[in-house]
């Protein structure tokens, strides 16, 4: 039963409504809402009819659904230029790797022009951009690059690893009047979930998430890195050791309480990304918490992330790349 | 259609706002009042005054590091733009972008970019924004003869003829990119011709003569608002000052100081458009009264900003976000 058939079919209550369905199902699910609700989204991207958007361009005229020509280095300014003047555009950025061709437009318009007018103009503008790796497919197309954009002011970036985050986020994102970055794991695209079936149900900007409680150890799972974390606690639990695993959700502004108050209990952190290791989102949250919490820490910290070498083609080279559970469970045992 | 009397006299005026408002924020920025970079748009008032003359209100526009003529030409307020040079509190920016940034959106502009041929997409946006919410709207793109050379020109035409998007792509050719010549840096010399090749028109005009200027201009903007599309328009120009108030490149090596003295002294567009109001029968006393009114006014705006606080420290953050994230959390 689609999302829309269920709620259809829902009795009228207070309780919340629960559809389960995939994250790229629930991504698709949170564009046609908001696309329902609000006429100003619009969306944009190249060949955005595959990987789930044929609902969305069944759905909507091509004045909301535009097929853009290969011009990542314009069309997310068109975007950008179209979000200033009263629309709420999703710029489907679709391989991560070309968000670099995009980023200019990304840095210097879309994340700064609200300050730089003095908050004359604001950019109501979602950037999705689509992970790909672990699928041989070599270094141009296997970028997991949300940690360059961190070091910019004026971006929100989200990376949920749940369906109902994704939804929930990716509508608070279109709502949202300043760009946002949406850095879709396509890892997690298949992982099935419960997702709220009201078309209201946000889930908020700047607020991260337990995704299990425990107390031997904190791991702090971004992006893709939450399945093997998940995987690990189920086996480590096996062995008697509780992890509490959080899940960031968005990573600018990060919620660094909830990681703060995770470790006051736990005394020890592990973080786990399947970005490059150098002035990684890792990097940012192990020297923000020796900043503010390195009194709690019983032993230092562990970031288990990529080398920082290009992702190779052989998936016998590839295969070893990305933290997988049992790194993850022997990190955490090394803390304990 | 051709400028009417009022409009003349509009378009002087506001030419005059421009010369005016550029010599005393030259003189201002050398006297180390006005801090950072200063460019200059003397020289190029008929090629912005031109175009903005056949734009509402509400039409967009996106503009370049040379910003301050574009507000201007576009009619905004001159005490903002002062103070904004000034990096105060009460500039239009709010102290945030500067010289190169006089954006000023109550006139519809979007933004002034400093990245060459950043503002060239944005424009194409605004063209895509009219078209969905199916209003007349169109939009103006003001760039430099370097800005050509950029890979947002393509891109952005393609896109704007390829939907038939109503913007107006308007190159301020003044011959030098800083330093760099469009004969030393252009495949072909034309612009305009350029635009055969994204399937629009391309027309190219003397960006000295007020009328030709607005005439292509108007003939754009209609055709935009019919849905027929975008125009490139190239208005041919002269930059009297050097690129940057201040800068000097020893021996001047591209371009003679003649060729600058002869721009002046023939192809002034205020001086040249002055001779056509009076042959027009606009009295001389009328003209001079009008750009004592000018002068009066950017004085004013000179001591409005002078007179105006700097902007408190403690607001460093002011205008990140629309809505800044409560850190509640922490």
């Amino acid at each position: 039963m689609s999302a829309q058939a269920a709620r259809a079919a829902a009795p009228a209550s207070k309780e919340v409504q629960h559809v389960r369905m995939s994250y790229l199902d629930a991504i698709v699910q949170a564009q046609i809402e908001e696309m329902e609700r609000d006429d100003r989204v619009i969306m944009m991207g190249e060949d955005i009819a595959i990987y789930g958007g044929g609902k969305i361009v069944e759905r909507f005229d091509a004045n909301r659904v535009w097929a853009m020509p290969i011009s990542e280095g314009s069309f997310t300014g068109v975007g950008i230029g179209a979000a200033i003047t009263g629309l709420r555009p999703i710029v489907d950025l679709n391989i991560a790797s070309f968000v670099y061709l995009a980023s200019d437009q990304i840095i210097n318009q879309a994340a700064k022009l609200r300050y730089m007018t003095g908050g004359q103009v604001q950019v109501p503008v979602v950037f999705r951009v689509c992970m790909y790796y672990g699928a041989s497919i070599a270094a141009q197309h296997s970028d997991r690059p949300y940690s360059l954009f961190l070091n910019v002011p004026g971006l929100k970036i989200i990376s949920p690893t749940s369906p109902a985050d994704a939804k929930g986020l990716l509508k608070s994102a279109i709502r949202d009047d300043d760009p946002v970055l949406f850095f879709e794991d396509t890892k997690l695209w298949a992982t099935k979930g419960d997702v709220p079936t009201d078309p209201d149900a946000l889930v908020p900007i700047g607020v991260a998430d337990i995704k299990r409680a425990g107390t031997d150890a904190t791991v702090v799972a971004i992006s893709g890195a939450m399945r093997p974390t998940l995987e690990a606690a189920r086996t480590l639990e096996k062995d008697g050791i509780s992890i509490e695993v959080v899940d960031p959700r968005t990573l600018k502004p990060l919620d660094l309480g909830t990681i703060l108050r995770s470790v006051q209990k736990t005394g020890r952190l592990v973080i786990v990304e399947n970005a490059h290791r150098i002035a990684s989102m890792s990097s940012e949250i192990a020297a923000a918490v020796a900043e503010e919490g390195l009194h709690m820490l019983k032993k230092p910290v562990i970031r288990l992330t990529a080398p920082d070498v290009h992702v190779p083609f052989s998936p016998v080279l590839e295969a070893t790349l990305f933290p997988d559970a049992q790194q993850i469970v022997t990190a955490v045992k090394k803390l304990l | 259609v051709s400028l009417d009397e009022s409009q003349s006299r509009e378009a002087y005026r506001r030419m005059m706002r421009i010369r005016k408002f550029e010599e005393e924020g030259s003189r201002l920025y050398t006297a180390g009042r006005i801090p950072g970079a200063y460019h200059a748009s003397i020289g190029e008032e008929a090629a912005i005054v031109g175009a903005c003359m056949a734009l509402r209100n509400e039409d967009a526009m996106t503009g370049t590091h040379r910003s301050h003529g574009h507000p201007i030409g576009k009619g905004a307020d001159l005490k903002g733009l002062m103070a904004e040079l000034m990096g105060k509190a009460t500039g239009i920016c709010k102290g945030r972008g500067g010289s190169m940034h006089l954006a000023d959106n109550s006139v519809g502009i979007i933004g002034e970019s400093a990245i060459v041929g950043g503002g060239i997409p944005l424009a194409t946006g605004c063209g895509l924004s009219a078209k969905v919410r199916r209003t007349d709207q169109v939009a103006l793109c003001f760039f430099g003869d370097g800005a050509v050379n950029q890979g947002t020109f393509h891109e952005s035409l393609n896109m704007a003829s390829l939907w038939k998007l109503p913007v107006i792509y308007l190159c301020e050719n003044n011959g030098y990119a800083i330093t760099t010549s469009v004969a030393r840096s252009h495949g072909q010399p034309s612009i305009a011709l350029r635009a055969e090749g994204y399937g629009m028109p391309g027309v190219c005009v003397d960006g000295q003569i007020l009328q030709d200027v607005y005439e292509a201009v108007e003939a754009a903007v209609n055709r935009a608002r019919r849905g027929e599309g975008p125009t490139l328009i190239e208005a041919r120009t002269y930059r009297f000052d050097e690129h940057q108030v201040g800068l000097f490149i020893e021996k001047n090596p591209y371009r003679s100081n003649d060729e600058v003295t002869l721009h002046r002294t023939t192809r002034d567009p205020i001086a040249l458009f002055r001779k056509v109001l009076l042959e027009r029968g606009v009295k001389e006393s009328e003209i001079t009264a009008l750009e004592e009114s000018v002068v009066a006014e950017v004085a004013e705006a000179i001591q409005f900003a002078e007179q105006s606080p700097l902007p408190d420290p403690a607001g460093l953050y002011d205008f990140l976000y629309s809505n800044p994230i409560v850190e509640a959390a922490r």
